[in-house]
């Protein structure tokens, strides 16, 4: 028998669509795709959203997600074709030989059973291993993969753990039927970058320990370049390019990969702050009804007009928080908001017409936050009325006007946010907010549901309009890159507390704090053995202490 | 404290209060009625002096509260006042006939609780197939149909025609079980037809909605079957919603049987309660809302808590 496990032959997968209005259609997802896996080995598909590359991995288990279907092609898992193979057969490849890793964890565990139960279900199903033995393979698992107390935490239940917890747990469920290959979906996507590490190097030695095979799927170049040893880029269901991970990340030939390795390279030059802040905030300390203790404390920051500070940290850090507290969702228990040289009530119903109109805010979710039964017109066109009294062909000029600045042109003008793309979308929010003519917008997370091209055009575009409408941001981000690119002063934020400020030089320049000298250091890095070194210096730096 | 229990006993303490308020709510609409017991006792003709020498003796004239606080302490003492028309006790009566409704209400659920879960499973697994639609286009047209009028065809085919079962389910306390099962069986098969749809549906609908979730898909990828990923990973999860439909119908099942009662002549409260109505026999009217209010909002209670327990992050807090 050859070393190739997976064997995959001009792959086409199809689904049906049900747009609005009109009959139900089938399209083509993916055309024609082929690679090779051999075992022990680790290919990495890599691409944006919609480039087929989940659909793929799951086409090597045989199964379509939703009303996707295989259309044609072939795919030989251990010298047969699954797609050939009976109902019974594919059972048994599932969970047996082939497993699967996803991207939230946290959804994937079933809330109602304990990990443990969860963990060996597959191997024990597929008759792998009796249930002791399964067990007892579990816990080795568990303590390999460095879960806290091995030997109990399969008693638990899925929301007794954390989330880079339970994403650990996922991959000992993955690998505890002792599978030949392993699809691994977005496994870290979902995490903080500090967590993001320790899973990355979990699984990477997991993987070399069982020598299991592995399709590591992801969106991101730098965290697949750690782990793979080919990768494949993908693009609107199509192979753009497939080598070595070395020749794609070093030389790559093709102008899509070469731009996905080139991606946030923005360079934007820090400006120096001004004598009048437009944003300042003095010792907030605040906390939510019915909880008893308080998630920001003492927190002191200033914004100047026309300049970009960023706000960083992870989930739970208190950073979206401490939006709330200036937009006035959310009154602080102590402190106060100087905006424009007044101060703000800390109740949002205490202020004025013009303190709303000058502070807006673009948010994560641009889908949601967006009427889908209004044309975008009309939604750029809301804050024109309601700040500026605009009316018809007045109105209309203006739209078109800010349409041009987010570069989507008056065409998009009867479009609904349903006909929008992603970039789209938050292009459409930004005009929005563009339009009350604010002294300062918060951006909360506002790329991070993008995919990494989008995201930089995105950022482009905010650094552009700053330039022309000399609006200030509060940029609200975890994505260290980000931050980078666009600001001129930074906060990091840690457990509701502001641990370093000052201008992005100053944050960004050694001697570092322990937590964004962490921080700093998570962030993969688009080069070869990254993961490794940091990893090593690691445990240098807690073997010297 | 731990939170299920402060959780369980807010729902206890809730329940009482709402039993409380529906006594009184109960009490002040018969007052609000025309006409009072005295009023029914002698009837249209008498004469007003006679009524108020009746009301004195009944001690009608005292204020509403004063009386309401008196019913209410009776009623927490056991005893839910004589019956106006036989001045028989009304908490031996009620308790007999509470006992048949309970009878058959039981009988009913336990065929169709199980039933209609097995039906809501079955139409998952074979979703938008034939079976589905064959389960949802039967249970729709029984629960359409008026209960009195399925109550009637049932006697006319099974009864008259094929001669089966008896048209009257009159059980008494000479019957052995056996014998009560088979009186009760019409009665108990249309109200399983009655309560069917609703849960089959609820049943299927909460599932379905789960099979959507990341960790069905999970379960699906570990090379599970069909059956078992329902069973195993869709169902514990969709036993809230599911116990809450079940309890409501239940609630239903004991409230609800006037109808299919009066149709069979069963003796239940059912019976009981229309026959009271008729004859204006207020206090025996009183009794009948109090207990059926009790027992909706006492099944109530116990779907809000078994939704409680069923909840791991409450079962289970970090």
């Amino acid at each position: 028998m050859s070393d190739t496990l997976l064997k995959v032959r001009d792959l086409k997968i199809g689904a049906t669509v049900y747009p609005p209005g009109e009959k139900p259609h089938d399209i083509e997802i993916v055309h024609g795709v082929s690679f090779d896996l051999e075992r022990g080995k680790v290919l990495g598909l890599i691409g944006e959203s919609g480039a087929g590359k989940s659909t793929i991995g799951l086409a090597s288990m045989a199964y379509g997600r939703g009303g996707v279907k295989i259309t044609g092609g072939e795919v030989w898992v251990n010298g047969r074709d699954i797609l050939q193979s009976s109902h019974g057969d594919i059972r048994k490849l599932r969970g047996g030989e082939v497993t699967y890793v996803s991207q939230s964890a946290a959804a994937s565990f079933n809330p109602a059973k304990k990990i443990m139960d969860q963990v060996v279900e597959a191997a024990v199903e597929q008759k792998k291993f009796s249930r002791k033995e399964a067990e007892a393979r579990a816990r080795d698992l568990f303590a390999k993969l460095g879960l806290p107390d091995p030997d109990n935490i399969g008693d638990r239940y899925p929301h007794q753990v954390s989330g880079g917890q339970l994403q650990r747990c996922m991959t000992a469920l993955a690998l505890c039927p002792e599978p030949d290959l392993v699809v691994f979906d977005e496994p870290t996507t979902a995490l903080d970058v500090t967590t993001q590490i320790d899973v990355l190097m979990a699984i990477k030695e997991a993987i070399a320990d069982t020598g299991v095979a592995a399709l590591y799927i992801t969106h991101d170049l730098a965290v697949v370049a750690q782990v793979s040893d080919d990768i494949m880029v993908l693009r609107m269901g199509n192979t753009v390019e497939y080598g070595t991970t070395d020749q794609i990340i070093n030389s790559p030939r093709e102008d899509y990969t070469k731009a996905l390795v080139s991606v946030r390279s923005i360079e934007h030059a820090e400006k120096q702050p001004t004598p009048d802040p437009v944003l300042s905030v003095d010792g907030i300390t605040a906390r939510y009804k019915g909880l008893n203790f308080d998630v920001l404390h003492n927190v002191n920051v200033e914004l100047h007009p026309g300049q970009t500070l960023a706000v960083v940290g992870e989930s739970g850090s208190g950073k979206s928080t401490l939006a709330r507290v200036i937009t006035g969702l959310l009154p602080p228990r102590d402190g106060e908001i100087t905006f424009a040289g007044r101060k703000l009530s800390a109740d949002l119903k205490g202020r004025t017409r013009e303190d709303l109109r000058e502070l807006q805010m673009i948010y994560q979710m641009a889908d949601v936050a967006m009427n889908p039964r209004q044309t975008v017109g009309t939604i750029i066109g809301r804050p024109l009325e309601f700040y500026f009294n605009m009316r018809g062909s007045e109105k209309r000029k203006r739209i078109v006007e800010l349409l041009d600045e987010i570069e989507l042109g008056e065409k998009f003008i009867d479009r609904y946010p349903a006909e929008l793309s992603g970039g789209q979308k938050q292009r459409v929010c930004i005009a929005r907010s563009l339009a009350a003519k604010p002294k300062m917008i918060i951006c909360d997370e506002v790329t991070s549901a993008l995919d990494p091209l989008v995201a930089d055009g995105i950022l482009k575009l905010l650094l552009d309009l700053q330039k022309i409408e000399d609006v200030a941001y509060l940029f609200i981000t975890h994505d260290l890159a980000t931050v980078k690119a666009i600001s001129d002063s930074i906060a990091v934020m840690y457990q509701g507390r502001v641990v370093r400020y000052g201008s992005k030089s100053e944050v960004l320049s050694p001697p570092f704090d322990d937590y964004t000298d962490l921080l700093l250091s998570s962030v993969p890095e688009m080069h070869l053995g990254w993961l490794e070194e940091v990893v090593a210096h690691r445990k240098m730096e807690s073997a010297g202490n | 404290m731990h939170p299920i229990i402060k959780l369980v006993s807010q729902r206890l303490a809730l329940g009482l209060l709402l039993l409380f308020g529906a006594s009184a709510l109960i009490f002040g609409l018969t007052e609000a009625l025309p006409g009072d017991a005295a009023q029914a006792v002698l009837g249209q003709s008498a004469t007003p002096e006679a009524l108020a020498n009746l009301r004195e003796e009944m001690g009608l004239n005292r204020p509403a509260l004063t009386r309401y606080f008196e019913w209410l302490g009776g009623i927490l003492q056991g005893d839910l006042g004589q019956s106006l028309t036989n001045k028989l006790d009304i908490a031996d009566s009620i308790g007999k006939r509470l006992g048949n409704t309970l009878f058959l209400a039981c009988a009913a659920a336990v065929v169709s609780v199980p039933l209609a879960i097995f039906l809501g499973l079955l139409a998952v697994r074979f979703r938008n197939r034939w079976p589905d639609k064959l389960i949802s286009a039967v249970t729709l047209t029984t629960v359409s149909i008026p209960e009195f009028l399925i109550g009637y065809v049932v006697i006319y085919f099974v009864s008259v025609k094929l001669g089966w079962f008896s048209s009257l389910a009159m059980i008494n306390e000479s019957m052995s079980f056996g014998e009560k099962l088979y009186a009760i069986t019409l009665p108990a098969f249309v109200l399983t037809l009655v309560v069917l749809a609703q849960m089959m549906r609820m049943t299927r609908a909460a599932i379905l909605n789960l099979m959507q979730s990341a960790y069905i898909e999970t379960a699906e990828l570990k090379g599970l079957s069909n059956f078992q990923v329902i069973a195993r990973h869709a169902f514990p999860n969709a036993i809230s919603p599911i116990v809450n439909v079940v309890m409501l119908n239940l609630a239903y099942l004991v409230v609800g049987v006037v109808v299919v009662e009066v149709v069979f002549v069963y003796p239940g409260m059912g019976q009981y309660l229309v026959d009271s109505v008729t004859k204006r026999d207020v206090p025996v009217v009183l009794a009948c809302g109090v207990v059926f209010a009790a027992v909706y909002i006492g099944l109530n209670m116990v779907a809000d808590i078994v939704s409680i327990l069923a909840n791991p992050r409450l079962r289970h807090p970090k």
